[in-house]
């Protein structure tokens, strides 16, 4: 049973994933990916993916894949063909900079998919990224969330601009699918509705 | 104030519903420890030491009198029939069951009350003046403001697993009564040169562990602008706050740790995709809000009443209540009343069932069935006609509710402490009771003066110690309990943190170190001086030199 839903045109779905998820091998080197940007990138100078890590991925040859952001990056030249046919997405962790993805892709529309990593429910920066995607950055294929993914977090992931969720493999996706109806009209306006409840309704005085 | 559209009740409903369905799954093994954590914070659900404490949200602390009612029911119902106010101005329950939870968040809707947010890594309840709308040095009422924001920050999409909590404060007189300084983000509203409604916006204030007073991060903000500035500032801080240790997580750190021009100039460039997007606040929303805090139908008064007169001159005890529990109001012939819930040798903030059915009739009948909590973790009634005074004074006397020590040391804020909260390192209650009954004497107190005395169990700061003219700071020290005494911190616009005078001392030794320091201010005072002019004028030797004097010796 597939863990995926996909949001189209509002319903959502349990769907079958076409993409496959490249992942970079394990590194030895801890990574404090919950420290913060000022921390891991300016004080420190830390690199979050090491070149090996990026040399020893595995893509595979065939198919529709999503990247890893490091990969996509360094080794564009081995990609760019099948990016030209839309067989290449792009993922990142909630600590790395979108910087970086708009900085080496002029135009992110080409991207098919992006998909976020959460590696904790609690890590609320998916949330930002995923806004900033949308609104700073205009994507408008698919965004995922994926990882820690559960189901109390989805109604704000919808909000804020995702249109599909990879729930956790011990979890139903099924019963996930309920909570994106957990508020009907929310008070704020967010990348799903940018209009918030006092320009959507006639509130009265 | 503000009465919920179906809009408003809907959400709180389909909340109830939601939290209900969150607990059911959790109750039933499918939703871990750590998984359920932050739901039930959210809904202001703590495990505590002997049971799980439930904190109600009191948005801005405007409460109706048909509120309190219902909160005296609730505690009697599903707790032991008495309740806490916080120093962010909401009610909390100590005895509830993790059961019937949902059941009393159904039961608060049903007064368009809530739990929302009053915990949890997420944008808290937004807190105020509680004298907003009736103090004569207001510039501007800020509770418009204040519920326009309670609406945006409910739910936030983007902001509701921020890296800490976040707590917003707004403020629109003179004299600054909400501690804006010591906020995540703090609202000064005022009137610009133009005549328009501008925000001195603060940043990066924060008790706790690492207290630090915030920093202007504007001078000059647009009112339409309120949101998606605070948009920005909560962005760049959901982005690049600390998520690795909970201790360096709050906003206060990464602004120190960028320093403010950095960090404003991030905020500022954010800004400029946020700035005029759909949430900037319309005049027409504003004035739907603000169209609940209109003034009440006051009648036309005289500024004197000759019965109130005649009841201060021949009534030592309802005088001496007026001079610490009745505050100026802007229209004539009406007063604020604070009703103390800081009666000696007794919790602060704690209040019954049946005294808060009395103070909500007392509300209905004087002062437009509406109430205020403070900060301070007492109880205002706003309006209240001057020849009216004496019929309250003696029913909240008889309901042990006229302390008149409003202002006084014994009107001390104390956190719940090491005798409810898991987090204490020590007991706070019983220092706060051991210092009141040191000091039960009224004409003494009257006599020592203004004096703020705050109590926080621990480094959290909840009772805002630092603050605190006399903070107390319970810590832990090889399993036994002791307290740090710091001198000097002041809440307003000349906010300070207070300085810690040495080595912390026993539960037993606190009440007479208390009694030292107010022998060197008695000593050394001149006549216009409150505590705290004292201390900030002589400095803290002479009381740390007094406190750690050997037996003997004196002041």
């Amino acid at each position: 049973m597939s863990n995926l839903i996909t949001l189209q045109n509002g319903i959502a779905s349990v769907a079958q994933d076409d993409w496959a998820l490249v992942k970079l091998p394990q590194s030895q080197v801890e990574v404090r990916k919950q420290a913060g940007k000022v921390v891991l990138f300016n004080l420190t100078g830390e690199k979050t993916v090491s070149d090996e890590q990026v040399a020893n991925t595995v893509i595979p040859a065939n198919g529709k894949i999503i990247v890893p952001l490091s990969v996509f990056i360094a080794r564009h030249s081995e990609l760019a063909n099948r990016v030209a046919q839309g067989e290449v997405g792009i993922w990142l962790a909630t600590h790395e900079l979108l910087d970086d993805l708009i900085k080496n892709q002029t135009d992110i529309n080409e991207l098919p998919i992006i998909a976020i990593f959460v590696e904790r429910f609690a890590d609320g920066r998916i949330f930002s990224l995923g806004n900033l995607l949308r609104m700073r950055y205009g994507f408008k294929n698919e965004l995922r969330a994926f990882g820690d993914v559960l189901r109390d977090q989805l109604f704000f992931l919808k909000r804020s601009g995702f249109t599909s969720f990879v729930i956790r493999a011990d979890r139903s996706a099924a019963d996930a699918i309920a909570s994106l109806k957990d508020f009907s009209k929310p008070y704020q306006g967010a990348v799903d509705e940018q209009r918030p409840a006092f320009q959507r309704y006639n509130r009265g005085a | 104030m503000y009465k919920y559209d179906e809009i408003d009740q809907q959400i709180v409903d389909e909340r109830v519903a939601q939290y209900r369905d969150q607990t059911r799954r959790f109750l039933a093994g499918e939703l871990t420890d750590d998984e359920y954590r932050p739901l039930r914070l959210q809904n202001g659900l703590y495990i505590q030491r002997h049971a799980p404490m439930l904190r109600i949200a009191v948005p801005y602390g405007m409460l109706s009198a048909t509120q309190l009612h219902k909160l005296a029911d609730i505690a009697s119902k599903y707790d032991r029939g008495y309740g806490h106010f916080s120093t962010r101005q909401n009610l909390q329950l100590n005895w509830p069951k993790l059961e019937d939870t949902p059941d009393i968040l159904a039961e608060l809707a049903t007064v368009q009350m809530h739990a929302i947010q009053t915990s949890g890594n997420c944008i808290r309840n937004i807190t105020t003046d509680q004298f907003a709308g009736v103090a004569p040095d207001e510039v501007i009422d800020p509770r418009a403001m204040a519920e326009v924001m309670r609406q945006w920050s409910t739910f936030h999409p983007e902001f509701a697993l921020l890296p800490r909590k976040f707590k917003i404060a707004v403020s629109g007189t003179q004299q600054d009564r909400a501690i804006v300084q010591a906020h995540d983000i703090g609202m000064e509203f005022y009137t610009d040169k133009s005549g328009k409604v501008a925000i001195k916006v603060w940043v990066g204030g924060g008790l706790g562990r690492t207290p630090i007073l915030g920093s202007v991060i504007r001078e000059h903000l647009e009112w339409q602008h309120a949101l998606t500035y605070c948009e920005a500032i909560i962005r760049v801080y959901n982005l690049h706050g600390r998520r690795d240790n909970a201790y360096k997580a709050r906003i206060k750190i990464l602004v120190k740790a960028l320093g403010i021009d950095e960090f404003r100039k991030q905020v500022e460039a954010e800004w400029i995709h946020l700035k005029d997007s759909p949430n900037t606040i319309t005049e027409a929303e504003l004035a739907r809000v603000a169209k609940h805090f209109e003034p009440m139908p006051y009648e036309t008064l005289p500024a004197q009443d000759s019965s109130f007169d005649a009841a201060i001159a021949s009534n030592p005890a309802f005088a001496a209540w007026v001079k610490r529990n009745v505050h100026a109001h802007k229209t004539a012939g009406y007063r604020a009343v604070t009703l103390s819930l800081k009666p000696h040798g007794k919790a602060p903030g704690d209040i019954t069932s049946a005294q808060m059915h009395v103070v909500a009739d007392l509300a209905t009948q004087y002062s437009f069935g509406e109430l205020r909590a403070s900060h301070e973790q007492n109880l205002i009634l706003a309006d209240v006609k001057l020849n009216d005074l004496f019929a309250v004074w003696e029913k909240a006397r008889a309901n042990g509710l006229a302390t008149p020590n409003i202002g006084l040391l014994t009107d001390i804020i104390c956190c719940p402490g090491g005798d409810f909260c898991s987090l204490a390192n020590a007991k706070s209650i019983p220092i706060a009771e051991a210092i009141q009954i040191q000091f039960d004497n009224l004409d003494y107190l009257h006599d020592i003066g203004d004096l703020e005395l705050n109590i926080s169990g621990c480094m959290n700061a909840c009772g805002h110690h630092h603050v605190g003219h006399i903070g107390i700071l319970g810590v832990d020290k090889d399993g036994s309990e002791w307290y740090q005494v710091t001198i000097g911190g002041k809440q307003g616009n000349d906010a300070s943190i207070g300085t810690v005078i040495g080595p912390s001392f026993s539960a037993e030794e606190m009440p007479g170190v208390v009694q030292k320091l107010i022998e060197v201010y008695l000593k050394e005072r001149t006549d216009e001086e409150r505590f705290i002019d004292t201390v900030r004028r002589i400095g803290v030797a002479p009381f740390k030199a007094n406190v750690y004097a050997k037996e003997g010796a004196s002041a």
